[in-house]
C-alpha cells in the first residue's frame, strides 16, 4: 500500500518511530510523478533537488520535531508565490517569473517542516472550472483521463487523487478548491474569508480569494488548515481570530447537529445521479443523529451573475500589473502602448482576456452603478440569506457541483455553461463563509462531492460533521489511474 | 481693467514625511540611488497586499484639521486604474468618494484684505515612481524609490479670482503644512506639487466659462505667471469671438507661455472601485481629539499675537510667520531677551538678505536665536554700535559663536570714554582745520566728514553720539 | 437586441491595454453581450436601500506602525526586469498620447 494512504498522523508517527524516513515519502512522491504525471499533467514545475535536500536534512536531524507538517510532501498551486521557485499562474505572461518572496502560507509550510514537491497546474490565473484554461497543458482527471479534474485548482486535486503528493494547497474564489476536490474524489476546504493569509496568493478577486487545503482525508485537511491559518500582518484582511486545534473536532460525534438543506441546491439543473448521492448522504447524517431540515436561500440564482461582475471587475485591476515593465514576458514593440497591448494580448489566454474585458466594462464610466455596485448590493442579499439560515442551523448541506466531472472540451466553447458549474460554490465565496467538499460516493464511476457550509470561522463544525460522515460512510475511493474500485 | 472675471482653483499634492511608504515598510526618503528603496509590495509584484501606514493617516487627518476640514467618520480607499510605467500595479490607491477631509478653508491676505478660500476636499493616496526619458530617444527609465510615498491631495474650491490670490493661497498652504510638520513642502524636491484650473467669464455672468488645466508649474512664481498668461490667452480668444477649449496645457518658463498638452478626449476613464485589500477606517472623536491636540499654533494665530501682544506692525508679523522655522527662531530669540522690533528688523533685513543670496534657510546657518538675542542686547546697551554689530553679524551667520566673545576677541567694544575719544579727536581737528572753518561757514557736511575721520581712526569703535558731542564742543571753542 | 457594440468593445480593450483583430472583436462582442445579458437578471431584484458589501467581515482600522523595514537589494528588484539600464527599469518610447 502506498504510504500516502496512511495519512499524516500515521506517517508522522512512523517517522518518529524511525520506521520510515522523510526521504521515503519524497521518493514515493517523485516515483509516482514519474509513473503517472505524463498522463495526469498535474505539475508545472518540480522542486525535486530542494525537496530531497529538505528531506535529507530532516532525516539527518535524527529526531522528529513536533511540527505540524514534519517531513510531509506537499504540492502547491502555482498561484502561490514561492521564492526562487518559478511561479507562473499557468500563464505565459509569467512563464519565467522567479518570485522574490514566499507567500505567507508557504512560509508557514516551511516553518512546519512540510516539503514542497512542486507547483501545480491550474486554470490561468485561477479563472476557470476545468484546468483546460492553463496556458501550458490541460490536467486530466485521474478517475477518467478523458475528463477534466475541475478547476481552477485542478492540478492540486488531481495530484492528491493520483497519489503524487500527500496533500496540496489550492485557492478558491468561486469554488476552485471544492469543485475539483468533488470531481477528483478528495477533500477540499474553502476557509472563512480572512482565515488564511492571502499574502503571496496571486490575486484573482481580492474580496473572494482564499487559500485552502486539498487532502485525501478530513483529518489531514484539519491538520493542514491548522498549519496555514491565522492572522498575518502582511494581509490587512486576515482576521485576528485564534486558530483552534481543528483535529480536536474529529470526534465522530454529531448528535443533534442541525443541518439545513436548501431546496435550491437540490432543484433544477442538478443531475439526478448527484441528487441521489446527496440524499443518501443526508440519510447517513440523520442516522448519526443529525437533524435535517429543508430551508431556502432565495437569492441563490443571483449569485452567479453577481459573482461574474464582482470577480471580473476586481480581476481587471488585479491583472493590470502584468504589463511587461518589471517582470514577466514583454513583447517586442516600438513604443510603450504597443508594448502593453502586445505583451498582454500574447501573454494572456482567452478566458483571462474575456474576464478582464467584462470587468473593465463593468467598471467603466457610466456602467459602474448598473453593474458593479448593483452586484455588490446583491452580494449583501446573498450574505443575509446565509446569515438567516445559519442562525438556526449548524451547517448547510448540499452537492458541491451540479454534475460529476465532464469531458475535456465539452464546455470550452460556451463560457456561460462553464460558469454554471460553479452555481453551488459561488454563493459561499460571496458570503465569505467556510465550506468543505468531501466525497460521498460515485455516480457512473465518477466521484460526487458533498458540500457542507458553516458560519464564519465555523471550520471546526465542518470538520466535526465531515469527519463523522467520512468515518460512517467508509468510502475508500480509488481512481482509475490506480485501478478503479469502490469498496 | 478687463471685462472678464477670472476663476481659479488649485489642486495641490503634498508628500507626507512619514518614515516609511504608505503601504510598505520601505524608507520614504528623497535622493537615494535609483531602485534601492523598493520591495515586492511597492514594485507591485504578484501576490502582494498593501498595509496602511497609521502615521500617514494621522498626518492626513492633521492636515485636514489644520485646513478647517470636516473629518469623514468613516472612510475607505479606492483603486484608480490607469496604465503608466511609473504606476506599478496599474492602479493607484487613492480615495474617491469618501475623502478624509471635506469643506475646509484657508484664509489668505492680499493687498491688506483677508479672504477665505474654500478647501473642497483632502484625501490620502500614494505617489508614483519617477520616469526619466532617455536623450537618445530609445525609451525611458523608471526609478521606483518614490512609488508608494504617501501624498495628500488638496483640492480648493474655485474661489480665487487673481493669479496673485493663487500665489497667496499656496504660500499659506505651504506655511500650514510646515507648521504642522507633515511635509517638507519643498517644490524643488517635488514634495509639494500644484496643478491649476482657470476659466474666465464676463462680469455678472453666473455660469463658469470653460476651464483649462495647467501643469508643469514647478514653483509658486510659475503658478502665478502661468495663470497670468492663461488669463490673457483666454481673454484674447473670447474677445476675438473664439471659444476656449477644455484642455490640459503645459507651462513653459523659457517662453513664459502655456502650450497644449492634451485635449478633452484624452481624459481618462479611471474605473474607480473600492480597494478590497484595505479595511475601511472609522475615525472616532478620540482619534480626532488626539490629532487636534498635536496641532501647534498656526500662522494666522501667531500673526495676530505678534501684532496684539508684541506690538509689531502687521507687515512684520505676516513676514515673520510665513515659515515656521523663521517664526520659531523669532520666538526663541525674544524669549532670550531680544527686543521684538529690533529682532524682527534683523530677521527681515540682514538675515533674510543673507539667506536669500545664499539659498539657505535659517536652519542651515550656525546663527542661533540665543546669539541673535545677545547681539540685539549689546546694541541696546551701547556696548557696540550698529556698524560694529554688522561686523559681528557677519561672523555669527558664517561661523556662529557668542557675540560677546566675538566683540571681545576682535576688540570691537565701543569707545565711549570721553578722554580716550578726545585723544583721537584732537589730532584730527588739528589736521583738518579747513573742515572746521567750512562747518562754521554753514557747510553741515563738514561735520560728517570729521565724524567719519574719527570712526576711521577708531576702526569704527568710537561711540558716534559722544564723538558728535565732543566735536561740536571743540569747534565751538575755535574762534571764527 | 445587443447591449454592447463593437465600438464599445474596442474602447474597453484599449482601456484594458488589450488588442484584438476584427474577428476576435466580433467574438468578444457576442460573448460579452451574452454575459452582460445574463448579468441583467440582477435587475429583477429591488436593491433600494441595500448597502453594497465590499468586505464580508466587520473589521476596521487595520494599520501598521511607521517603522522602516529592509528594502530589496537593487539586483533583486531588477532580477525579473525584461529590460534595464543604469539600475533602472527600461521601457520603450513613450508617445504623448500613451
Amino acid at each position: 500500500m502506498p504510504l500516502f494512504e496512511e495519512g499524516l498522523v500515521h506517517l508522522k508517527e512512523k517517522i518518529h518511530n524511525k520506521e520510515i524516513k522523510a526521504s521515503d515519502l519524497i521518493d514515493e512522491a517523485y516515483a509516482r510523478i514519474n509513473e503517472v504525471d505524463g498522463k495526469v499533467k498535474a505539475f508545472l514545475t518540480l522542486n525535486e533537488e530542494k525537496a530531497r535536500e529538505d528531506a535529507r536534512l530532516i532525516d539527518e536531524s535524527g529526531r522528529a520535531e513536533d511540527t505540524l507538517l514534519f517531513g510531509m510532501p506537499i504540492g502547491i498551486k502555482d498561484n502561490l508565490v514561492t521564492k526562487n521557485l518559478r511561479t507562473t499562474c499557468a500563464s505565459h505572461i509569467l512563464e519565467n517569473f522567479d518570485p522574490l518572496y514566499d507567500a505567507t502560507v508557504i512560509d508557514k509550510v516551511r516553518t512546519q517542516k512540510g516539503i514542497i514537491i512542486g507547483k501545480l497546474n491550474m486554470d490561468e490565473f485561477a479563472m476557470g472550472s476545468s484546468t483546460e484554461n492553463s496556458g501550458f497543458a490541460a490536467t486530466k482527471n485521474p478517475w477518467d483521463l478523458e475528463r477534466v479534474p475541475g478547476g481552477s485548482s485542478g492540478g492540486s486535486a488531481a495530484a492528491v487523487a493520483a497519489g503524487e503528493v500527500l496533500f496540496a494547497l489550492g485557492s478558491d474564489t468561486g469554488g476552485s478548491i471544492r469543485q475539483p476536490s468533488a470531481f477528483c474524489g478528495v477533500v477540499g476546504m474553502k476557509p472563512t474569508y480572512g482565515r488564511v493569509s492571502r499574502y503571496g496568493l496571486v490575486a484573482f478577486a481580492s474580496s473572494l480569494d482564499q487559500v485552502g487545503p486539498i487532502t485525501r482525508s478530513v483529518a489531514d485537511n484539519a491538520y493542514l488548515l491548522e498549519a496555514i491559518a491565522g492572522v498575518d500582518r502582511y494581509d490587512s484582511t486576515s482576521a485576528d481570530v485564534a486558530v483552534p486545534h481543528y483535529s480536536k473536532a474529529l470526534t465522530g460525534e454529531i448528535k443533534g447537529l442541525r443541518v439545513a438543506v436548501p431546496k435550491e441546491y437540490l432543484g433544477e439543473g442538478i443531475d439526478e445521479s448527484v441528487k441521489d448521492r446527496i440524499k443518501a448522504a443526508l440519510r447517513q447524517l440523520e442516522n448519526l443523529g443529525a437533524v435535517c431540515e429543508e430551508v431556502s436561500l432565495p437569492h441563490s440564482k443571483y449569485a452567479l451573475p453577481a459573482y461574474y461582475i464582482i470577480a471580473s471587475s476586481e480581476a481587471s485591476a488585479n491583472l493590470a500589473r502584468f504589463d511587461g515593465v518589471r517582470y514577466g514576458v514583454r513583447a517586442d514593440s516600438k513604443d510603450l502602448i504597443e508594448m502593453y497591448k502586445k505583451s498582454r494580448s500574447e501573454g494572456f489566454g482567452d478566458e483571462v482576456k474575456r474576464r478582464i474585458m467584462l470587468g473593465t466594462f463593468a467598471l467603466s464610466s457610466g456602467y459602474y452603478d448598473a453593474y458593479y455596485k448593483k452586484a455588490q448590493k446583491v452580494r449583501t442579499l446573498i450574505k443575509r440569506d446565509f446569515e438567516k439560515v445559519l442562525e438556526n442551523h449548524d451547517i448547510i448541506v448540499g452537492p458541491t457541483t451540479p454534475t460529476p466531472a465532464f469531458k475535456i472540451g465539452e464546455k470550452l466553447d460556451d463560457p456561460l455553461t462553464m460558469y454554471a458549474n460553479d452555481l453551488l460554490t459561488i454563493p459561499v465565496n460571496l458570503a465569505g463563509v467556510p465550506a468543505i467538499s468531501l466525497p460521498c460516493g460515485l455516480a457512473n464511476g465518477l466521484p460526487v462531492g458533498l458540500q457542507m457550509i458553516a458560519r464564519p470561522f465555523g471550520e471546526e463544525t465542518l470538520y466535526r460533521a465531515a469527519y463523522a460522515y467520512e468515518q460512517a460512510a467508509r468510502f475508500h475511493l480509488t481512481p482509475a489511474i490506480k485501478g478503479a474500485s469502490e469498496k | 481693467m478687463s471685462n472678464f472675471e477670472t476663476i481659479i482653483g488649485l489642486e495641490v499634492h503634498v508628500e507626507l514625511k512619514t518614515k516609511t511608504k504608505a503601504f510598505c515598510g520601505c524608507a520614504n526618503e528623497f535622493g537615494a540611488p535609483p531602485n534601492t528603496n523598493t520591495c515586492p509590495i511597492c514594485l507591485g509584484h504578484p501576490g502582494v497586499l498593501p498595509i496602511l501606514n497609521r502615521q500617514a493617516v494621522d498626518y492626513a487627518i492633521k492636515a485636514a484639521l489644520a485646513l478647517n476640514c470636516e473629518i469623514s467618520r468613516e472612510t475607505k480607499f479606492d483603486r484608480k486604474n490607469y496604465f503608466y510605467p511609473d504606476n506599478p500595479k496599474a492602479y493607484q490607491i487613492s480615495q474617491f468618494d469618501q475623502p478624509i477631509g471635506r469643506n475646509g478653508y484657508i484664509e489668505i491676505e492680499v493687498d491688506g484684505k483677508k479672504k477665505k478660500i474654500g478647501v473642497h476636499r483632502l484625501h490620502l493616496e500614494e505617489d508614483a515612481g519617477k520616469l526619466s526619458h532617455l536623450a537618445n530617444g530609445t525609451g525611458s527609465l523608471v526609478d521606483f524609490n518614490r512609488v508608494g510615498t504617501p501624498l495628500i491631495e488638496i483640492v480648493s474650491e474655485a474661489d480665487m479670482r487673481t493669479p496673485h490670490e493663487a500665489y497667496a493661497y499656496l504660500e499659506k498652504l505651504k506655511a500650514i503644512m510646515q507648521y504642522i510638520g507633515v511635509s517638507d513642502v519643498k517644490m524643488e524636491e517635488g514634495s509639494l506639487r500644484c496643478d491649476a484650473n482657470i476659466s474666465i467669464r464676463p462680469y455678472g455672468q453666473k455660469e463658469f466659462g470653460t476651464k483649462t488645466e495647467l501643469k508643469n508649474l514647478n514653483s509658486f512664481a510659475f503658478v502665478e505667471k502661468g495663470l497670468a498668461y492663461e488669463e490673457k490667452r483666454q481673454e484674447k480668444i473670447l474677445l476675438s469671438g473664439g471659444v476656449v477649449e477644455q484642455e490640459t496645457r503645459r507651462y513653459n518658463d523659457a517662453t513664459k507661455t502655456t502650450t497644449l498638452m492634451r485635449g478633452k478626449e484624452g481624459s481618462n476613464d479611471y474605473r474607480y472601485f473600492p480597494e478590497p485589500d484595505i479595511i475601511k477606517l472609522k475615525i472616532d472623536q478620540d482619534w480626532i481629539d488626539r490629532i487636534q491636540s498635536e496641532i501647534p499654533e498656526l500662522p494666522d494665530s501667531r500673526q495676530k499675537r505678534y501684532v496684539e501682544e508684541l506690538g509689531l506692525p502687521d507687515y512684520d508679523a505676516m513676514v515673520l510667520t510665513q515659515t515656521k522655522t523663521m517664526s520659531d527662531f523669532f520666538e526663541r530669540a525674544i524669549a532670550e531677551g531680544g527686543d521684538p522690533k529690533l529682532t524682527a528688523n534683523w530677521l527681515m533685513g540682514d538675515i533674510s538678505a543673507y539667506l536669500n543670496s545664499h539659498y539657505k534657510t535659517i536652519d542651515d546657518v550656525p546663527l542661533t536665536p540665543e546669539s541673535l538675542a545677545k547681539l540685539v542686547q549689546l546694541i541696546e546697551k551701547g556696548t557696540i554700535s550698529g556698524k560694529i554689530a554688522k561686523k559681528v553679524f557677519k561672523t555669527l551667520i558664517k561661523e556662529g559663536g557668542d557675540p560677546e566673545d566675538i566683540v571681545k576677541a576682535k576688540g570691537l567694544v565701543q569707545i565711549s570714554d570721553e578722554g580716550a575719544l578726545r585723544e583721537i579727536i584732537t589730532p584730527i581737528l588739528a589736521a583738518n582745520q579747513q573742515s572746521v572753518v567750512d562747518y562754521k561757514n554753514g557747510k553741515d557736511r563738514a561735520l560728517g566728514f570729521l565724524v567719519g575721520q574719527v570712526m576711521k581712526q577708531s576702526r569704527g569703535k568710537a561711540n558716534p553720539k559722544i564723538v558728535n558731542k565732543i566735536l561740536l564742543e571743540e569747534i565751538e571753542k575755535v574762534n571764527g | 437586441m445587443s447591449r454592447i457594440t463593437e465600438d464599445q468593445v474596442k474602447y474597453v480593450a484599449h482601456l484594458a491595454r488589450l488588442s484584438f483583430d476584427e474577428e476576435e472583436i466580433k467574438t468578444f462582442t457576442t460573448q460579452l453581450d451574452d454575459i452582460i445579458g445574463f448579468a441583467e437578471q440582477l435587475n429583477e431584484l429591488d436593491t433600494e436601500g441595500i448597502e453594497p458589501t465590499t468586505h464580508v467581515l466587520d473589521m476596521y482600522n487595520v494599520m501598521r506602525d511607521d517603522v522602516v523595514e529592509p528594502s530589496l537589494p537593487r539586483e533583486e528588484a531588477l532580477k525579473n526586469a525584461p529590460d534595464q539600464e543604469d539600475g533602472q527599469f527600461k521601457v520603450p518610447l513613450i508617445m504623448e498620447a500613451d
